[in-house]
């Protein structure tokens, strides 16, 4: 019979461990649903891990491994931050868009003057339009004792209300023949978010998601305010005994998600979306929250996952236009990966031990 | 003595990394209050657990009235003949008596029948409880006849008490040891864990001790004196604390009319209190837990915030201050719980140091932490205090609860407070680092730091204390001296004992 028992201390080994083990089961697991589905596993497995990265097309498919993986880490960093602290921001795709909004509105008023300053301000822009969106919840939570991950998620659909507004109404593009959108930032020089080095998908949305990568690591690991999250989260009522402010870090975890979201959000709609269009969003926001989990809450640990997460996007893309698999399929085998994590999650705090009833 | 109740023979019991039991070997008798006795992680939890049916042994056998015994969980041992009481009480406060006993039941009767079986049992042991009365509104001392009553209703052969009386007060200890020696006088084994050795001298016919899991010894409590019992504990002579003679400085702190609502609803509201330490001075606070130690610990480390005035730290209001600023100031306080208040549980000892320490030892600058010298500062902890762990990277959960203790109370005494508050500073603590941690504190208090100690050891708070005051439902009787305090009093500066009346209504 099998049994739990708990460790005295969690095992640093399993710590690390528990991800590779839970990308190798949701394999088999994933492998059975595409059999089931009538594809051969195999096939479909090497195409979502293999192909876009040895495959015959992979000069054209990594590339799209950072592009995809920069607003996945950008925003998995900044949540993070938050579910260490107990701090649950479930609406970062809500902040993405807002970001995306006033960034590109202030690259837009200035359209078509062309100077070195628009980039930056409109990057300004997003972080604030971002780090606003998330005030709400924070204030709200402080204010009225409301719950953030209600009040967060469901300012998703407001600013998808608004972003459809914007594109159909403010944001226009006066030239566009009526079509819905804005202009196109990527003919915009001042405003756009170009490659850095050709070929390779860097732009300055992987810059700053390998800044915010650093920036997490010195704060958590480096200063007394990373130190105040982690003890937020792990005991609370430790936390207000050391003097910790909950409201604080509520503002700050909220508001450091809000911006980084925001500012993902910006680098998008400047590069590789190029416009604010009423599908702009696709899903990076909620997608991040299964990349923090997946990288362990760990700066470097959500790099790792938000490449591979970015990994299985591209690949599903790739099974869906080759094998003819269904979108849904790779979103079941997405979410099977957090499933998974989350139950072999065990194994880090707990170890499994067999025994027999009868020893006396 | 009679015959022979419960026999075990070599029981051997291992975690990963600790024998927590070698080779065990003793016998309790009918009739007999049989007492264990060792210091924290000597094995007398495991053990218990083990005849208990919650843990299985490696090896080893037990026979309980002359028949095999191996239980393999709780109900079967309840079913063979074996109750047990422990620390933690497990009972529903929204509850009544009745319902939280018929919880505890294999086959609970009707509540009304119940009901009368309870007040037929609390008559015949004279432990007074109203079967009606809501968990919530029960004392400490009523919640732990709850418990001695559900196992006194399986009708049991032999009885285990983990630390009993550390939530009761004098009187109400003799109600219970009046209980005990009735159910003994009808042939009930009662195995006694006790960490208060006078007590267990009153009443234990026979003594186990053990020490690093194996028996080392047993004694008759009466023939033994409470030290020489220590001594075999901890296997080596060790010093008693002693006070210097001293001179009181400047009041310190000044507490006047602090009232604060109680948080929960079970929580107690503090209501009115007033005191003043003296640089220099130990002022000794006891009650029965749950009458607002938390609350005064927390009002005073900063945690609730009140009136400005109602607290002064030397003459300076400080009611609004949060516990950071109060650091700054020179108060430092030490709660009761360890795990999850005190210290976090999964971070190592050294981000437990930084957790209060990392103002007054200085151990940021401009927010970043300085690693080394927090690891340097848990270190000194370390040495200073005795704190047994493989070292300052250890979390602090992997700690058993006496050298936690003894880890929460050195952090606070080696950042030299001006004033240092402790709510229960030796609670589960063995005898020589109980006296090594109430020796810290008389040091401290002869370098003129003034000393608040919560405290629901009565010993403990006469040996180190200059003036005695007691909490009673959040309120602070008057503060006497010490030396001129009968243990009649000080009974009724507690409370008395709770409840005497109600089991006749």
């Amino acid at each position: 019979m099998l049994r739990l028992e708990k460790r005295p201390q969690p095992s640093r080994l399993w710590t690390w461990l528990t991800p590779v083990l839970a990308v190798l089961i949701t394999m088999l697991a994933g492998g059975a649903l595409f059999a089931t589905l009538g594809k051969d596993p195999l096939e479909a497995i090497a195409t979502i891990f293999w192909r876009p990265l040895f495959g015959e097309f992979a000069f054209y498919y990594r590339p799209q491994l950072l592009l995809k993986g920069a607003p996945l880490v950008l925003i998995a960093i900044g949540l993070s931050l938050g579910f260490r602290a107990g701090i649950w921001n479930i609406g970062a795709e809500g902040q993405y868009i807002v970001g995306a909004l006033a960034g590109a509105g202030v690259g837009l008023a200035f359209y078509p003057a062309e100077s070195w300053m628009i980039f930056p301000l409109m990057v300004l822009a997003g972080a604030v339009g971002g780090w606003a969106w998330a005030m709400i919840p924070a204030v709200l939570k402080l204010r009225f004792g409301t719950n953030e991950i209600l009040v967060s998620l469901m300012l998703v659909y407001v600013a998808e209300q608004l972003l459809a507004a914007m594109a159909l109404g403010l944001m226009k593009n006066p030239d566009g023949h009526g079509f819905p959108g804005s202009r196109n930032l990527r003919q915009y020089e001042s405003a756009h978010n170009g490659e850095l080095i050709s070929g390779t998908g860097m732009h300055w949305g992987v810059v700053a998601a390998f800044i915010a990568v650093i920036f997490a690591h010195i704060l958590l690991n480096r200063h007394i305010l990373g130190y105040h999250i982690r003890l937020t989260g792990q005991a609370p009522r430790a936390a207000r005994f050391a003097g910790v402010r909950p409201a604080r870090l509520v503002l700050f975890c909220l508001g450091t998600s809000g911006a980084l979201a925001g500012l993902a959000g910006l680098f998008e709609v400047a590069g590789p979306a190029g416009q604010v269009s009423i599908d702009f969003n696709v899903g990076y926001g909620f997608t991040a929250i299964i990349v923090a989990f997946l990288g362990r809450l760990h700066p470097v640990g959500i790099l790792l996952a938000g490449l591979l997460m970015a990994l299985t996007y591209i690949g599903g893309e790739i099974a869906q236009s080759n094998l003819g698999l269904p979108a849904a399929a790779i979103q079941i085998f997405q979410g099977m990966l957090l499933f998974f994590l989350l139950a072999v999650d065990l194994l880090t705090n707990y170890r499994i031990r067999i025994s027999s009833r009868e020893v006396a | 003595m009679t015959e022979e109740l419960l026999a075990v023979r070599g029981l051997t019991k291992a975690y990963p990394g600790v024998l927590a039991n070698d080779r065990v070997t003793f016998a309790i008798h009918e009739g007999e209050v049989h007492a264990l006795l060792g210091e924290n992680g000597a094995g007398k939890s495991t053990l218990v657990k083990m005849i208990y049916g919650l843990v299985k042994p490696d090896s080893g056998e037990m026979t309980f009235r002359g028949a095999p015994y191996e239980p393999p969980e709780p109900r079967a041992a309840r079913n063979a003949g074996v109750a047990m009481v422990f620390q933690h009480f497990s009972l529903f406060d929204a509850m009544s008596v009745a319902e939280n006993v018929a919880l505890g039941m294999e086959n609970p009767p009707a509540l009304r029948d119940l009901a009368s079986r309870i007040r037929e049992v609390s008559e015949t042991y004279g432990l007074p409880l109203d079967p009606q009365r809501t968990v919530g509104d029960l004392s400490a001392g009523e919640r732990q006849r709850v418990e001695i009553i559900r196992c006194l209703l399986q009708e049991p052969r032999l009885l285990i008490m983990d630390e009993p009386t550390s939530v009761l007060t004098p009187q109400e200890v003799d109600i219970l040891f009046q209980t005990l020696r009735r159910l003994t006088s009808e042939g009930v084994a009662i195995l006694y864990i006790s960490h208060k050795l006078e007590e267990i001298r009153t009443l234990c016919d026979h003594a186990t001790i053990l020490r690093q899991g194996k028996n080392v010894g047993s004694c008759v409590p009466r023939e033994t004196s409470a030290r020489e019992m220590a001594e075999l504990m901890v296997g080596a002579a060790f010093a008693s604390p002693r006070r210097a003679g001293r001179d009181m400085g400047p009041v310190a702190l000044d507490v006047t009319g602090l009232s604060v609502a109680a948080p929960g609803h079970f929580g107690t509201s503090l209501r009115n209190i007033h005191f003043a330490v003296r640089q220099g001075e130990v002022l000794g606070l006891g009650g029965v837990a749950g009458n607002g130690q938390d609350e005064l610990l927390a009002a005073l480390s900063g945690e609730f915030r009140v009136d400005a005035e109602a607290i002064r730290l030397h003459g300076k209001p400080i009611g609004l201050l949060g516990p950071a600023e109060r650091r700054a100031m020179g108060l430092l306080t030490a709660p009761e719980e360890r795990l999850g208040h005190a210290a976090a549980p999964d971070m190592s000892l050294t981000e437990n140091a930084i957790l209060t320490a990392a103002t007054r030892e200085k151990l940021t600058r401009h927010g970043f932490l300085k690693w080394g010298e927090a690891e340097d500062f848990t270190r000194r902890i370390i040495t200073r205090f005795d704190v047994r762990t493989p070292g300052p990277g250890t979390a602090a959960r992997a700690l058993s609860g006496g050298n936690l203790q003894k880890f929460v109370i050195g952090r606070e005494v080696l950042q030299r407070p001006e004033v240092l508050v402790v709510n229960q500073p030796t609670w589960g603590v063995d005898a020589a680092a109980a006296a090594a941690i109430r020796q810290a504190l008389l040091d401290l208090a002869a370098n003129g730091t003034a000393v608040i100690c919560i405290s629901q050891d009565l010993d403990e708070l006469m040996e180190i204390s200059d003036r005695f005051g007691a909490l009673n439902e959040g309120r602070l009787s008057e503060v006497r001296g010490t030396r001129s305090l009968s243990v009649e009093e000080i009974g009724l500066m507690m409370g008395g004992a709770h409840g005497m009346e109600v089991a006749h209504g």
